[in-house]
């Protein structure tokens, strides 16, 4: 391979350096009006009555529109379609948008969002799990669902559980919470929309065009080919603009009502409001095991704070219990999760999707069994690691599978095993997986989930592809491919991506689903034209299509461009489509949609620490990272995502939190909202495995989320690797650990974490019959 | 964005003029040097200032010098970095330097002013927050509002005083030249700060600082150390400034100073005075310590647990002493 696996300049990477790249937030267009919206002050409230009259006599105010505007429903999840751009009869968070102005600068959109007056009549919040669960003082938060304020419950079983705890040898049960937390983009979200001779253009700051595209044809009632969105080039998403928002649909709209371009970024106290971010998850885990450390059985319980609307979250409930199994082979599995409506901004997917949680738990958790029966954690990960080419008890297909490789690489990297034990000094180990891509889409359909066209022009290729540059690189992945199968550098192809009006569709950048899915379809699309080309080279040449040699510019002794006119002498105009659809992966069950992905990456860490018994302040030295990635289409790009993974997982780990007073957010700032600066970030030494997978474009696989997973956990695992404390919920801060040191000081149990688990009414569990496949032999 | 209030901004020739300006516009107007803590503020509508009088162009500000008593004179504008590349602060001030060192991030400390860091504002999470959260979550004593919504039993503010380099001015003994419409007055730095989360300094409003100046050192060794949740860019949530003379392996003077524990630097005058005609015995330091750490009450108001930050005292200023005694 001649530019696949080299570390090439990303596309992109001279106009981000030298600030020419044009974010969201840099377009405007002549006569561009600003919006700003109104959000609720009250976390839970009945709008009695709203009187724009005092806003509309501002000076310079163009437009104000409410709810009344804006009536349709909307959410990314069919099953989920509970929220309104502008809501007019109920607000449900502090943030809340209830009203939008246009007006001449922002100043006076700001101004005129103040005057207007909005009367409320205050209900009693819902603001914890607990509270969630229980009968509400006032109404439930939505009318669907229930009871109490639970959105959505699932039960499922797999195998004989009960015949799984019986043949076990030891039984332990553990409880975590995890944390919520937020994305933390640099850029805030910004969208800008035009409404020119009946046809509406929006550029948007977000990940999945697409779903905003459908949700704008929903909400305006307009027709799928009057709508174009552009994803613009991103300063960071995360998982945090792959919801439609209302600022998109409030700027369509007023684009719409007064026929000029208008403009909404958000203010960086916005950006918590919008949030989506990671749901702050309860877990309850019990695991049989038999002495020399096989799993039996594994019964996994959570409870999912939601916040105010439905988002992704039936789908992050669903992940919570989905990819246990794809790091360890668990012969009976029953997963029971519920997510519950709460009166605080809304959750919804970040990195890693609802798996960062439960994989929090589940490898403390192993760390915790081993130590009971006087077992190393790695081996006794290492016995119940799934094996490749198997089919979990879940029914998720494994194809190729590293962990073996990435186990024995970071160890050894590591020195893990003969490390220098020290009171204060500690080092922790984890593994975890994570899916290449979605094999479902979000709105149940047959079509392809990634669609690619290639167009020659004398010499000129350009790529059209729905895929969505948000700085993980794709554009750089696409530009690759067919430069490998041209002959080209990536830096010749031209890409035009991330539009909904010229490029074919790809269902957004969420699930890690870009480089395995638009790869496929461009490198469908760039063979089928290097076929075409070949063939007239050859006839060129008078040789065989299959001898022509292709590289540096050329096809065998031809030059690109002369072999492109050639090819259109004889064809006349040239393009080549292709297409992905993952193959049907599903398991004969309700619920499997979610899990699903036609290949799983994995990575293991290491962390290396310095926790200080007197103070509890965390010093962390440096994080090993090994990482299945298939093949690395471009190594310096995958490694710039694990190290970025690392650096956001650390965060999570010891200090990220969304954190409430009561239903009041406390710290929507920057300096508040505490994430690691660059003096605290380690040295991340980056391992990458390539085990070629048989499906991935060149054998590639994912490794936008993934590299995150592990790292919250081997950070635990060091903390008690240095001072024998638990600390069962993230962030863990200093004050945490002083707590659980004096727990053990007291000779209470060495730990800081919840308590208990609630008990909660989850419906009869559906019981899934096993796949017919050979399992490891317990 | 969040937008700044349309303000006048006023260039004056002098400090007594920009005193003046102050006087005249009595609450209108406000001096601003850096701007690396006011213009913050301004966007949340902390402050609501018509009129912002700029200082930190005065040449009579700028010096920066050793005097022939063998002090040293700091003008008002020198800023944050200047004072951590100074070689003669380095060398016998060195808690001073230190604490500027460890201010905010090296963008903030190339703006911000040492002036501007005697007097930057008391901090409070429920009060350093924008207008709209401020209204949603309900305005309190300091701004807008009638009650403290950290201890709403007594009305008065606990706002945190945050400044890294005053409690090591305070412990070093250093005065401040301010100056009025009327002529100038020359104070100890400790004299400056009262325990009023609101009115959390005795200097009037109109008068500008010109100057900060360190008495000759004779022996003084210094040391500062904070608090902070990362290693940089956060303000102090907790910082132990300690200044200490030995001779022939005996204290024979010393100064325990806190900040980010209470609206004013914390003097512990007491505790400081147990370690005198002792050697540096890590058991009398950890007493002292805890002498000097108990009768800090932080509140619910700042970065991480109370309780915490409570406990992280004594460990402040134990670590604070041994690195002065070094
Ligand atoms: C993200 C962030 C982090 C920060 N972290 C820290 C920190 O860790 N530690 C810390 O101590 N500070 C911190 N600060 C606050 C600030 O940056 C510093 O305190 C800085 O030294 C202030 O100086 P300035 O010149 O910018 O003051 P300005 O913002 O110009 O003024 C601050 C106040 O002092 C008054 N003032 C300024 N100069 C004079 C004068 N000569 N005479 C009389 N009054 C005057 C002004 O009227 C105003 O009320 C931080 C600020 C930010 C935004
Ligand atoms: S301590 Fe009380 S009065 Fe002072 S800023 Fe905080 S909430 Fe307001």
């Amino acid at each position: 391979m001649r530019v696949v696996g080299k570390p090439l300049a990303k596309v992109d990477a001279r106009a981000k350096v030298t600030g020419s790249t044009l974010y969201a937030d840099d377009l405007i267009f002549s006569d561009t009006l600003f919006c700003k919206l109104l959000r609720s002050p009250h976390p839970y409230a009945r709008i009695k009555h709203m009187d724009l009259n005092a806003a509309k006599a501002v000076e310079g105010v163009v437009a104000v529109i409410t709810g009344n505007d804006l009536p349709v429903k909307y959410g990314i999840l069919p099953i989920s379609q509970d929220e309104h751009a502008l809501e007019s009869e109920k607000v449900r968070y502090v943030g809340d948008p209830v009203a939008a102005v246009a007006a001449f600068d922002e100043e006076t959109a700001a101004l005129a969002a103040e005057k207007i007056r909005v009367e409320y009549e205050v209900l009693d919040p819902v603001t914890s799990i607990e509270e969630a669960l229980s009968e509400p003082t006032d109404e439930p938060i939505h009318d669907y669902g229930g009871p109490a304020n639970i959105h959505k419950m699932a039960a499922l079983s797999f195998g004989d559980l009960e015949a799984g705890f019986a043949e076990a040898d030891h039984i332990r049960e553990d409880v975590f919470f995890y944390g919520g937390n937020t994305h933390l983009p640099m850029e805030q979200h910004s969208a800008i929309a035009t409404y020119v001779n009946g046809k509406l253009t929006l550029w948007s700051s977000t990940q999945t065009p697409h779903y905003v595209h459908r949700t704008i044809s929903k909400v305006l009632d307009l027709p799928m080919q009057a709508i174009r969105v552009v994803a613009t080039p991103h300063g960071g998403g995360f998982g945090g603009k792959t919801d439609p928002f209302s600022h998109e649909l409030a700027v369509c709209k007023l684009a719409m009502v007064t026929g000029k371009p208008v403009k909404c970024t958000l203010t960086r106290e916005e950006v918590f409001y919008a949030h989506r971010g990671r749901h702050p998850v309860l877990m309850w885990v019990r695991t049989g095991m038999k002495s020399n450390g096989r799993i039996t059985a594994m019964h996994f319980k959570t409870a999912l704070d939601g916040g105010a609307y439905g988002s992704y979250g039936v789908a992050t409930m669903f992940y919570t219990g989905a990819l246990q199994t794809t790091t360890y082979d668990i012969p009976a599995y029953r997963f029971e999760g519920a997510r519950v409506f709460t009166n605080k901004a809304p959750c919804g997917p970040k990195r890693g999707h609802g798996t960062p949680q439960p994989r929090f738990a589940l490898e403390l958790h192993l760390d915790k069994m081993a130590e009971d029966l006087g077992l190393d954690p790695v081996e006794v990960r290492r016995r119940n690691y799934v094996s490749p080419n198997t089919t979990t008890v879940n029914w998720l297909r494994i194809t190729s599978c590293g962990l073996e490789e990435i186990t024995d690489q970071v160890l050894q990297a590591s020195s893990y095993v003969n490390r220098q034990r020290a009171v204060g000094h500690g080092m922790g180990f984890a593994v975890a997986s994570y899916l290449c891509g979605a094999g479902l889409p979000i709105y149940w359909n047959k079509l392809p989930h990634s669609e690619c066209l290639i167009k020659l022009d004398r010499g000129g290729v350009t790529v059209y592809c729905g895929a969505t540059d948000i700085g993980q690189g794709s554009d750089t992945v696409i530009a690759t491919l067919v430069a490998e199968e041209l002959g080209l550098w990536p830096s010749d192809i031209r890409l035009v991506t991330g539009d909904t009006g010229f490029a074919p569709v790809d269902l957004g950048s969420y699930s890690s689903r870009v480089t395995f899915m638009a790869g496929n379809a461009a490198l469908d699309a760039a063979r089928k034209l290097r076929n075409l080309l070949a063939e007239v080279a050859a006839e060129s040449m008078g040789c065989l299509p299959g001898e022509i040699v292709t590289g540096d510019g050329k096809f065998g002794t031809l030059s690109f461009e002369e072999t492109t006119q050639l090819a259109q002498e004889r064809f006349g105009a040239i393009s080549t489509v292709g297409s992905y659809r993952p193959p049907d992966l599903a398991g004969p069950y309700k619920g499997s949609g979610v899990g699903p992905s036609p290949a799983y990456s994995y990575s293991a860490a290491v962390v290396d620490i310095d926790v200080d018994p007197e103070t509890g302040i965390i010093k962390v030295n440096k994080v090993w990272l090994a990482h299945d990635i298939g093949r690395s289409i471009n190594p310096v790009s995958v490694r710039g995502q694990v190290e970025g993974g690392v650096y956001m997982g650390l965060g999570e780990a010891l200090m990220e939190e969304q954190a409430y007073r009561k239903a009041m957010p406390k710290q929507p700032s920057m300096l508040d909202y505490k994430s690691l600066t660059s003096v605290d970030m380690p040295e991340v030494e980056t391992i990458l495995v390539e085990t070629d997978d048989p499906e991935g474009p060149y054998g590639a696989k994912e490794v936008g989320q993934g590299p995150l997973l592990p790292v919250v956990p081997a950070v635990v695992s060091a903390v008690h690797d240095a001072l024998g404390v638990w600390i069962d919920q993230v962030p863990v801060t200093p004050d945490k650990i002083m707590k659980a040191l004096d727990a053990k000081a007291k000779g209470q149990a060495p730990r800081f974490g919840p308590k208990s688990f609630p008990d909660i009414a989850y419906p009869q569990y559906v019981k899934v019959d096993t796949p017919h496949v050979a399992t490891q032999a317990i | 964005m969040l937008r700044l209030k349309p303000f006048r901004y006023l260039r004056p020739a002098g400090a007594e003029e920009a005193a003046a300006i102050v006087a005249e516009f009595d609450g209108e107007a406000m001096l601003v040097a850096g701007g690396t803590d006011l213009v913050p503020k301004l966007k949340r509508r902390q402050m609501e200032p018509s009129i912002l009088v700029g200082i930190s162009h005065l040449e009579e500000l700028r010096s920066l010098r050793s005097t022939p008593e063998g002090g040293m004179e700091i003008g008002a504008a020198i800023t944050l970095a200047e004072v951590t590349r100074n070689k003669d602060l380095e060398m016998h001030w060195p808690g001073y330097v230190q604490a500027a060192s460890l201010v905010s991030s090296p963008p903030l400390r190339n703006l911000g002013t040492i002036g501007g860091n005697l007097m930057v504002d008391t901090r409070c999470n429920y009060y350093d927050m924008t207008y709209e959260w401020r209204q949603a979550a309900g305005f309190c004593l300091k701004k807008d509002g009638d009650a403290c919504r950290v201890a709403p039993a007594r009305p008065h503010c606990w706002a945190v005083s945050s400044s890294d380099t005053a409690p090591v001015a305070i412990a070093l003994d250093a005065t401040a030249v301010l100056a009025g419409p009327e002529g100038r007055r020359e104070v100890p730095v400790e004299s400056l700060y009262q325990d009023d989360g609101i009115h959390y300094t005795t200097k009037q409003p109109y008068e500008v600082v010109t100057s900060l100046h360190f008495p000759p050192r004779a022996g003084w060794r210094s040391s500062y150390v904070k608090l902070r949740r990362r290693g940089s860019i956060d303000f102090p949530i907790g910082g132990a400034a300690v200044a200490l003379v030995i001779e022939g392996g005996r204290i024979i003077d010393s100064r325990i100073v806190l900040s980010g524990v209470a609206s004013h630097p914390v003097v512990a005058v007491e505790a400081a005075s147990y370690l005198v005609g002792h050697s540096l015995d890590p058991e009398l330091v950890a007493e002292v310590a805890d002498h000097a750490a108990k009768p800090v009450k932080p509140l619910d108001n700042a970065d991480l647990a109370y309780t915490w930050r409570k406990r992280m005292v004594k460990w402040l200023v134990t670590q604070a002493v041994l690195e002065a005694g070094k």
